[in-house]
């Protein structure tokens, strides 16, 4: 068997791979899930947070910005396993599924409310002042003259750190979520083959390089013309 | 002066930290009223013009605008300021949106037309200022001129009974200024009371009704454009006329 045989029967195995496809699509469809979730969960609760925070009461923008920055320097997994193994001492039991959900949007959260604070602060004092001085009220011009322009700007950033925090959705994997990376190397051990973690590979491939291709989409579509 | 006063700012002080911007400023204008306020920068001209649609809050003084009291808490400044049209001199157009969205946000969201409606009058307000060809163009694609004039229609639309000018033909190339100053006097024409913050002295010749000059905060003297220029009664009066008009 010469070493590219090998390499093809350890990472490609035909009929492993066969075996555990069904596995990985599960996988995939989990990883999907929770991913939708993360997403959904933490841009919005990243806006809410960001347009309250522009609101300018200080004690809550104190607040705002204790939570944001305890939330982007402390790891995921740290997260995860505190909220998985922690809560259960205060009665409050959640589910693999729910702790990663949870940690992962909370980080998203805190990432995208700072994207879409920079978003907003960006936009020049004149844009408020026009607005203002036709009669707009605070809320009719944050949504309608600065959001839109906040929006466009923030979401080459945005789309990067969304697709860097929802790949940690592997990182269920320590709290036995049925998600790609759990699944995959579940059948790992099982077969005592690594081609499952191709397969995982492939799967990843197939969920988030449409996500880089959407952003990059996005991107051009709302740009306007200068 | 003719006709009855629409604006009355009496006593303005304005306070940014230690700094003492306006030092009791007292401006009126009778309806139909054109008036100049020309002075140094940094002599607190730009701050009492958006005093007048308490863009700044004055920290004391009154601001009465068409019969409406601009600093009393109940009064509905949004409501009050679609009677106060305001020019900039950095244009403030909203870039993502076409000449005809910027002339009819305001129209929907704060007079309440429907879209039809404010299509029709947006449209009509940017035929006022000759730019009836460009309502579909967003402002990057339009001069600097022609989006000043686009930023004049957005202020007009919502006829407004008094009209501000901050510096508005100071961004412009000199070529493009022509354009704004005729959409400028066209307005006069119709009777429109305007403030304008300018050193533009042909325009302000031509068409002011008066002239204030004002130097670190206060007003130092005011009269005809004639006055002003020819014969200022202030030495620091003919001291900045003989700068800008080296220039």
């Amino acid at each position: 068997m010469s070493n590219w045989d090998r390499f093809v029967e350890t990472f490609f195995n035909a009929k492993v791979m066969a075996k555990y496809l069904p596995d990985i699509a599960y996988g995939m469809l989990v990883t999907v899930e929770l991913a939708a979730l993360v997403i959904v969960a933490g841009l919005a609760s990243g806006l809410a947070l960001a347009l309250l925070r522009s609101l300018g009461f200080r004690p809550v923008n104190l607040l705002i910005v204790f939570v944001v920055d305890l939330f982007r320097a402390l790891p995921p997994l740290v997260i995860i396993v505190f909220i998985y193994f922690g809560l259960p001492a205060v009665d409050v039991a959640p589910s693999g599924f729910v702790s990663t959900w949870l940690s992962l949007a909370l980080v998203l959260t805190a990432f995208s409310e700072e994207i879409f604070w920079a978003g907003i602060t960006s936009i020049a004092k004149g844009q408020w002042e026009a607005a203002r001085s036709t009669g707009l009220s605070y809320g009719q011009t944050l949504m309608n003259v600065v959001l839109p322009q906040a929006l466009r700007l923030t979401i080459p950033p945005l789309t990067n750190r969304t697709i860097a925090i929802t790949k940690g959705t592997a990182l269920g994997t320590v709290v036995a979520v049925s998600e790609i990376l759990g699944m995959a190397s579940s059948a790992m051990s099982n077969s005592y083959n690594p081609s499952p973690l191709t397969l995982g590979a492939g799967a990843y491939l197939i969920l988030f390089l449409p996500m880089v291709i959407l952003g990059r989409w996005l991107e051009t579509k709302m740009a306007w013309k200068r | 002066m003719p006709g009855k006063p629409i604006v009355e700012a009496r006593g303005i002080h304005k306070h940014f930290g230690a700094l003492h911007v306006l030092k009791g400023v007292d401006l009126v204008l009778a309806e139909r009223e054109l008036v100049f306020v020309i002075g140094p920068s940094g002599s607190g001209k730009s701050t009492l013009l958006r005093c007048l649609n308490r863009l700044e809050q004055p920290s004391s003084g009154s601001v009465v605008v068409d019969g409406v009291d601009l600093l009393d808490p109940r009064t509905d400044i949004n409501h009050a300021r679609q009677r106060i049209g305001m020019v900039f001199q950095s244009f403030n157009l909203y870039p993502h949106m076409t000449a005809l969205g910027n002339v009819t946000l305001a129209l929907r969201k704060v007079a309440g037309k429907s879209r039809s409606e404010a299509d029709a009058l947006g449209s009509a307000a940017l035929a006022r200022v000759g730019l009836a060809d460009r309502a579909g163009h967003t402002p990057g694609q339009l001069s600097g001129g022609q989006q000043q004039r686009v930023a004049i229609a957005r202020a007009i639309a919502l006829e407004p009974r008094v009209m501000l000018f901050d510096e508005p033909t100071s961004a412009l190339d000199p070529e493009l200024v022509g354009s704004v100053l005729g959409v400028m006097r066209d307005l006069r024409e119709s009777g429109m009371t305007m403030v304008v913050v300018s050193h533009e002295m042909g325009f302000a010749r031509n068409a002011a009704d008066r002239v204030v000059f004002m130097d670190e905060g206060a007003i130092i003297e005011e009269g005809t454009p004639a006055a002003i220029f020819e014969t200022p009664g202030h030495e620091r009066t003919r001291a900045f006329i003989g700068q800008i008009q080296r220039h």
